[in-house]
């Protein structure tokens, strides 16, 4: 017990200390999140009325962006399998950086949801035995369900490789195994419920398509390994974990993949609405060409096209997908890409035109923006605040002493290159 | 029960709360009672379905909203919960005919079942299609404003809840909201629904609506005679929808919902579907009579047809 709390103290510490570049980042994600809590007592205060959501398209930016983080989330940890595959040198920290990076956008998918509902106040309802969890009927409850699952078993793995490589110990591969293991059809399970919660309403021909599923996971593929990359790079760069260029390339070759697949995907449907014209049509063409004079959703869902279909060449082709200029340029494509075409580009046109024909065209307000901000702030904290446990862990920095109670810290100043590099060309 | 004094002290409060910006105000706002709140706001937040309610749990809850109500609209507002009466499955039949498209069904309407008046919110949607293009909602307009209605070559469709057989909002809702009485009416319970407006995703006919904001209605327009799954007035943050006037006919047999009554053509018909003598049966039986989306199969029990 003693032994647990004073890691917990060492944690306490080592989140306290770092360099300058650390503070600052820090600083501004609270300010950002300061924004975001702003945000959302007015929203509190006034009713969803402050959003740009109504009757007609009843879900929006807040529901856009969950879609979307689901996936990053699953793909974070589906990541572990080409770790296995592939076996790349410093699997348990791959593993751990992925657990981590889900468990964050899981806390970013809940806080979505959350300030979406109308009564926040009644979240117990959810609760099996205080509350009706309308369960296996809704979707809905099928998402709280593994959502929530999801969450802590990320959780649970990570704290556990970290506690155990804290205390100099090998995981125990009874326990941990299975539970990477799990993790894989646990990722798969989150993003094809999300994708059902819109396929089974028969009332939006948008989303009741079969294909919608396959298409989840194809795009979450593209998203989540494309942030994993940048983030693989800024990690080796300013701190001591080894991450090979081997192992980049592999997951930026298996992004040229699902990228195939996504657009062939996404091209059978828009085959089958097409040439079929019949009135389910309708929201698709709202999305690509606009309808009767309505087009707000045509520019963002172009510049989604091109980004993925550019990013897609730039994976595919050795030269550019081993350069890090072009290599890191396409990541941000497709992140980018994705990140309309999975949220806005699914959402908004599968409620446009509405169940009798009507067409609202929906923009966020500042309102939804800036809440949305903070939540990606949180995120980015939560984020950072498990790696600055975790990477002096993994590299060594972070111990349990000899006489196996009281933590060592060698590491207080985390990313120190940044400030190093800084302090330099002050200097110069 | 709190006396004038403590209340004034509450109030006093509530309204320093309101300055505080920031975290606290969220809190605040999350409407968490405080651990100082009276004990009918603790009541109000721990109530459970509707449902799940035992006879005396329920009289507690009806005197409490009713309490509340009187206190809020300055007027003595009675809250029932009229069971189905047994042998009723209600129908709903529209003449298309017959309708010209004044929408005074839809004011009757928002009258009758205390809808917000600012924001407006409308159960009854009336569509103008083209006679040339028929029943097709692509085509329809919601929003047209001529002097004079009905337009040349135009028709109109009133659409509002259908009361499905096989609901889909009633599917979705991730915490039984909202269900199908026994008398075929869809209700939701708006003190237990969270505002996830899934329902609105699912329903094919748009008959769903959202309290984006807390409802503006005046004291003057109360309707004072009310069900507790009908048209009670509304807390911000919820869904509601058309209930068939549910505090109308399960109070008094074989009275007319408020729309049927608004109609100046008589294009609306209501009735108890299981009574073989009832109009609404003649006119299944007889007349030529089609149901909006069947391919969905959601059968409604709001039919349209066609008198003549
Ligand atoms: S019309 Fe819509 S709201 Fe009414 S019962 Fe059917 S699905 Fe539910
Ligand atoms: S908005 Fe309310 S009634 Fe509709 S699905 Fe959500 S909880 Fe149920």
């Amino acid at each position: 017990m003693r032994k647990i709390w004073e890691f917990f103290k060492g944690t306490l510490f080592l989140v306290s200390k770092g360099s300058r570049a650390y503070y600052a980042w820090m600083v501004s994600l609270l300010i950002l999140m300061a924004v975001g809590v702003a945000a959302y007592a007015y929203q509190l205060q006034n009713g969803l009325i402050v959003t740009a959501m109504r009757d007609e398209v009843s879900w929006g930016f807040y529901i856009s962006n969950f879609t979307f983080l689901v996936g990053v989330a699953a793909a974070a940890v589906l990541l572990v399998i080409p770790a296995y595959v592939y076996k790349w040198k410093p699997i348990k920290e791959i593993a751990v950086l992925g657990e981590m990076l889900a468990v964050s956008a899981m806390v970013m998918c809940l806080l979505f949801v959350t300030v979406d509902i109308g009564r926040p106040d009644r979240f117990w309802h959810l609760i099996p035995k205080f509350g009706i969890l309308n369960f296996p009927q809704s979707l809905l409850a099928w998402d709280v369900v593994v959502l929530n699952t999801y969450l802590i078993l990320n959780l649970v793995i990570a704290v556990y490789i970290c506690y155990k490589h804290y205390n100099r110990e090998e995981p125990n591969p009874n326990f941990f195994n299975p539970m990477i293991l799990f993790s894989i059809p646990a990722a798969v399970s989150i993003h094809t419920v999300t994708a059902f919660l819109y396929n089974g309403l028969a009332a939006r021909p948008f989303w009741n398509a079969s294909i919608l599923a396959p298409r989840f996971l194809a795009s979450a593929f593209c998203s989540g390994p494309a942030f994993m990359i940048i983030l693989f790079q800024v990690i080796r760069k300013y701190t001591r974990i080894d991450i090979k260029n081997e192992a980049v390339f592999k997951v930026a070759e298996l992004i040229a993949y699902s990228m195939f697949i996504n657009l062939f995907l996404l091209g059978a449907e828009v085959f089958k609405e097409f040439y079929s014209d019949t009135i389910h049509l309708a929201p698709m063409h709202y999305l690509f060409f606009g309808l009767k004079g309505h087009s707000n959703l045509v520019p963002y869902i172009w510049t989604a096209m091109i980004f993925n279909v550019t990013a897609f060449f730039l994976f595919l082709i050795p030269q550019t997908r081993e350069n890090f200029v072009t290599l890191n340029i396409g990541c941000v494509l497709i992140f980018v890409g994705v990140y309309i075409e999975k949220g806005m580009g699914l959402v908004i046109p599968g409620l446009v035109p509405d169940v009798l024909g009507e067409i609202y065209e929906y923009a966020p307000t500042g309102t939804e923006l800036l809440l949305a901000l903070g939540i990606w702030a949180t995120g980015f904290f939560i984020y950072t605040l498990l790696l600055r446990v975790a990477i002096p862990i993994l590299t060594g920095e972070f111990y349990v002493g000899d006489d196996g109670v009281k933590p060592v810290i060698v590491d207080t100043e985390f990313i120190r290159k940044a400030d190093a590099l800084a302090e330099q060309s002050y200097r110069d | 029960m709190p006396n004038e004094g403590t209340r004034d002290a509450h109030a006093h409060r509530m309204s320093r709360r309101k300055m505080m910006k920031g975290a606290a105000a969220v809190l605040g706002a999350l409407a968490i009672p405080a651990a100082d709140a009276p004990a009918s706001v603790w009541e109000a937040f721990f109530q459970k379905n509707f449902r799940e309610l035992s006879k005396p749990e329920l009289e507690k809850v009806l005197a409490r909203l009713e309490k509340e109500y009187g206190k809020r609209y300055g007027k003595a507002v009675k809250v029932k919960a009229t069971p189905p009466i047994e042998g009723v499955l209600y129908g709903y039949g529209l003449d298309l005919s017959r309708c010209i498209g004044c929408r005074r069904c839809v004011y009757g309407c928002v009258q009758e079942n205390n809808q917000s008046r600012d924001p407006q919110i409308h159960w009854i949607r009336v569509l103008q299609l083209s006679k040339e293009r028929g029943v097709d909602l692509e085509e329809a307009e919601q929003y047209y404003n001529p002097a004079k209605v009905p337009e040349k070559g135009h028709f109109y469709m009133p659409v509002q809840c259908h009361q499905c057989e096989n609901p889909p909002c009633v599917k979705v809702c991730p915490v039984q909201a909202t269900w199908k009485e026994r008398d075929g009416i869809t209700v939701v319970d708006y003190n237990w629904c969270i505002g996830c407006r899934y329902c609105m995703a699912a329903c094919p006919y748009g008959a769903r609506h959202f309290n984006w904001k807390k409802p503006g209605l005046p004291a003057a327009d109360l309707v004072t005679e009310t069900h507790y799954l009908g048209n009670r007035p509304r807390p911000v943050g919820v869904v509601e929808k058309c209930t068939f006037c549910i505090q109308r006919v399960r109070n008094t047999p074989g009275r007319y919902t408020a729309c049927v009554e608004a109609c100046p053509v008589g294009a609306r018909k209501f009735g108890n579907l299981l009574d073989p003598e009832g109009e609404i049966r003649y006119l299944i039986e007889n007349k030529r009579v089609f149901i909006l989306k069947e391919d969905l199969n959601t059968r409604p029990k709001f039919y349209y047809f066609y008198a003549t």
